[in-house]
């Protein structure tokens, strides 16, 4: 009975990384939810505004690199951050301008929005692809563990090593800014508090005196801001590859409906159950157990309850439960 | 220009370009965007039933398609013995506990009141079932793909004619479209089209990793076909004498030969389709769809059960994607569920809908023509249009020679300004 290795090998393998990918998940959600709870439409082309915001960001970063400013033990892509944040919010801008607003004017129904950023979606990512190539990026630099396997185990002298990537820390403690960031912004100022008005009811806000385009401006910003925060921090974490993002959709989507989409508390929430399910789910218990487990009582098998090539399809299928049993999600968002 | 004129005459550019590819580049080009688009346009058909009839935004067109293959590789190849005799019952034994479990899951449910004790009910039974069908699963799916996994590692199929595949394909997808319609049909256009990404996503992935049913990543190879194997007609010296009398090359009129054979094949199965579509269409069935598409409340108060009709309609349309898949696969020969990816199939048969002009079903038929033509045109038109632009650069240059790479990639950018200028201007 080997509590504490038990306890190391778990967190190792599913705490730390479900952690830092509930993280990125979260923020991606946020983005969808704030689109959906006043826009009021279900924005397919946010994966790839990640992947452009990403891109900006990894382009700037280089140009950093090759003139020679780092920022020391962090990565210099954090360096670069708002100057990716300034492209996308100018990318996000132009497309509402130019797509957006007419359909918006037209009152047009929602399912004609999500075919329309499917367009966009369909643009932005041959943009991406053009820009960068369709290929594996790295820029990440900067010291890579906060603590690694070899010295956890040479500090406890415990045989299982928990290994801390600086990329994991810098991901859990963005995040962390950027949400408390954005509810204070929503709770304790004037913009945001007639942003949630006008998700809440549109026309009591109208009537208020609340300038619909303003909103609108603003939700763009911050979505802008947060998307290419979380395709950074997802690049630095894994790589950046623009085929990845789209794959990402689909995750923060399950994360946004299971939270309750409209609900930004919901979105954060959902993200880290859909990261730690779909981690938890696929994860090889075997070696825990070993750890835990009397010798004749050790598994011979991976105790793996689902294969790791499910991965996608165990977030899929908590949206599919949540969808039939409880369709505003966890904590009550906008109804089905 | 009156629609009676404008439709033929769009047909008619549509079936010019391919004259012109078939003249620059090559017959066999253009007969295999004659055959793909044939059956792009079939998908296209499907799509524009649930769209055009019932509203419905289904994005899981993919795993739709992708059943239809599963069904011509179930029906078409030669059935593994040994495999079948290692596992095969076992494996049927494990499914059906599967399904008695949910079965007995929903009969519970309805039959207890909603409280704790159901609730704790449900979740026992559902453990208890999972654990029943893992521990007859995998020993019967281990045996299966240790039958010569390099070679097969599968149960096979049943060995019947071809095209017997096809209408299976379809009724594989209807049967997934119930259970998909059952479930989501009753939510928001976006919340269902979302559900529909899901369960195709994990459709694809049960075909990738399910060795035993479907290859999985390894691919069902050398699938059995309707019409005559080029390799054939070239070893026949009926054929090659044929061929010399018109001083015509026999290896690729071969190839033409059989893509016009299969050519043939899914133009009935397209005009077969389009008449009962069309027929439905001016029925009273048809009209009925009309009234409740036109205005859902009214058609409510005058008794039409909604939900029931859309779930007809979303079987119907899937059912058409399921034929339009297996008839690809045979087209292909073999089965890659590596292959079916979002981009390529849902939103681009999407593309061909919209385009077509939504609720029309030669539109759609049109759109899908069109679509797939543009599709597979643009990346070498991008590219000589590139090269043009970039002919004044220096020749070793960095920009162009990342241009040039980058042309492939304007193909999606393509077909997104098509899908919003469409959106935006007709």
């Amino acid at each position: 009975m080997d509590f504490l290795n038990a306890l190391v090998a778990f967190a190792n393998f599913v705490l730390v990384p479900a952690t830092s990918y509930g993280a990125q998940l979260a923020l991606g959600a946020l983005g969808v939810t704030l689109i959906y709870g006043i826009l009021r439409f279900s924005n397919f082309a946010h994966g790839d505004t990640m992947a452009f915001g990403a891109m900006a960001t990894i382009l700037v970063t280089w140009w950093f690199q090759s003139i020679g400013i780092t920022f020391g033990v962090l990565p210099t892509a954090l360096l670069a951050l708002p100057f990716g944040i300034i492209a996308t919010i100018a990318l996000l801008l132009f497309t509402d301008r130019a797509v957006y607003r007419f359909y918006r004017a037209q009152k047009a129904a929602p399912v004609i929005l999500v075919i329309v950023s499917m367009g966009i979606m369909f643009i932005m990512n041959g943009l991406v692809r053009f820009i960068i190539g369709p290929n594996d990026q790295r820029f990440a630099d900067g010291v890579r563990f906060i603590i690694s396997a070899r010295d956890f185990k040479e500090m406890t002298g415990l045989s299982e090593g928990l290994a801390i990537k600086a990329s994991t820390g810098i991901t859990i403690v963005t995040a962390a800014i950027v949400v408390t960031a954005l509810f204070w912004f929503l709770n304790r100022t004037r913009t945001g508090k007639s942003m949630r008005a006008y998700s809440d009811n549109e026309d009591l806000a109208l009537l208020s005196g609340i300038d619909p385009e303003r909103v609108v401006l603003y939700t763009w910003i911050i979505v802008a801001a947060l998307a290419t925060i979380a395709g950074t921090l997802y690049g630095l974490d894994k790589s950046f590859k623009p085929f990845t993002y789209f794959q990402l959709l689909l995750p923060i989507f399950a994360s946004a409906i299971v939270g309750g989409l409209g609900n930004p508390l919901g979105a954060i929430a959902g993200g880290f159950v859909i990261a730690f399910s779909e981690v938890t789910i696929t994860y090889a218990f075997k070696k825990v157990l070993i750890y835990l487990l009397p010798e004749n009582l050790e598994p011979t098998t991976l105790v793996q309850l689902l294969s790791t090539d499910y991965k996608f399809a165990v977030s899929f299928a908590i949206l599919v439960i949540v969808l039939l049993f409880r369709p505003t999600g966890l904590f009550k968002g906008k109804t089905a | 220009m009156k629609p009676a004129l404008k439709n033929p005459l769009l047909f008619a550019i549509v079936f010019a370009l391919i004259m012109v590819t078939g003249f620059v580049n090559s017959w066999n080009v253009a007969l295999g965007i004659v055959n793909m688009g044939l059956i792009s346009a079939i998908m296209a058909l499907g799509v524009n039933m649930q769209w055009g009839y019932a509203g419905l935004f289904n994005i899981g067109i993919m795993g739709f398609v992708a059943l239809g293959g599963l069904g011509s590789v179930i029906v078409a190849m030669p059935p593994v013995n040994e495999a079948w005799s290692a596992g095969g019952l076992r494996v049927l034994v494990a499914l059906a506990t599967g399904v008695a479990t949910i079965v007995a899951v929903i009969v519970m449910r309805a039959r207890m009141a909603a409280g704790r004790r159901r609730t704790l009910s449900t979740l026992a039974l559902l453990v208890a079932g999972f654990f029943i069908f893992r521990w007859l699963f995998d020993p019967a799916v281990a045996a299966i793909e240790a039958i010569n996994p390099a070679g097969t590692g599968y149960l096979g199929g049943l060995g019947l004619p071809v095209l017997i595949g096809w209408p299976v394909g379809g009724l594989l997808a209807a049967g997934a479209a119930w259970i998909v319609g059952k479930t989501a049909l009753g939510l928001r256009a976006d919340y269902l089209a979302i559900a529909t990404l899901g369960i195709a996503e994990i459709i694809i992935a049960v075909m990738k990793n399910e060795d035993w049913l479907s290859r999985g990543v390894k691919n069902v190879i050398g699938i059995p076909r309707p019409v005559a194997r080029e390799i054939d007609l070239q070893n026949s010296a009926n054929f090659v004498g044929w061929a010399e009398t018109f001083a015509l090359n026999p290896v690729t009129t071969s190839s033409i030969i059989v893509k016009l054979s299969y050519a043939g094949l899914f133009l009935i199965v397209l005009l077969i389709l389009i008449w009962l579509a069309e027929k439905a269409l001016n029925s009273p069935w048809g009209r009925m769809m009309r009234a409740i598409r036109d205005n859902e409340v009214a058609a409510e108060a005058m008794g039409k059960d909604v939900t029931r009709r859309h779930l007809q309609i979303f079987i119907l349309g899937s059912a058409v994607c399921g034929i339009a898949g297996a008839m690809m696969t045979t087209l292909d020969g073999q089965l890659t569920p590596g292959t079916y990816q979002p981009l390529r199939f849902t939103f681009l048969i999407w593309v061909m809908v919209i385009v077509g002009g939504s609720g029309n079903n030669w539109g759609a038929v049109l759109g899908g023509f069109m679509i797939w033509f543009f599709w597979v045109q643009v990346e070498p038109i991008g590219l000589w249009l590139i090269t043009v632009i970039t002919s004044g650069l220096a020749e070793d240059s960095a920009l162009k020679e990342h241009l040039l790479d980058s042309a492939a990639h304007m193909r999606l950018l393509t077909m997104g300004l098509i899908l919003l200028l469409v959106l935006r201007f007709s």
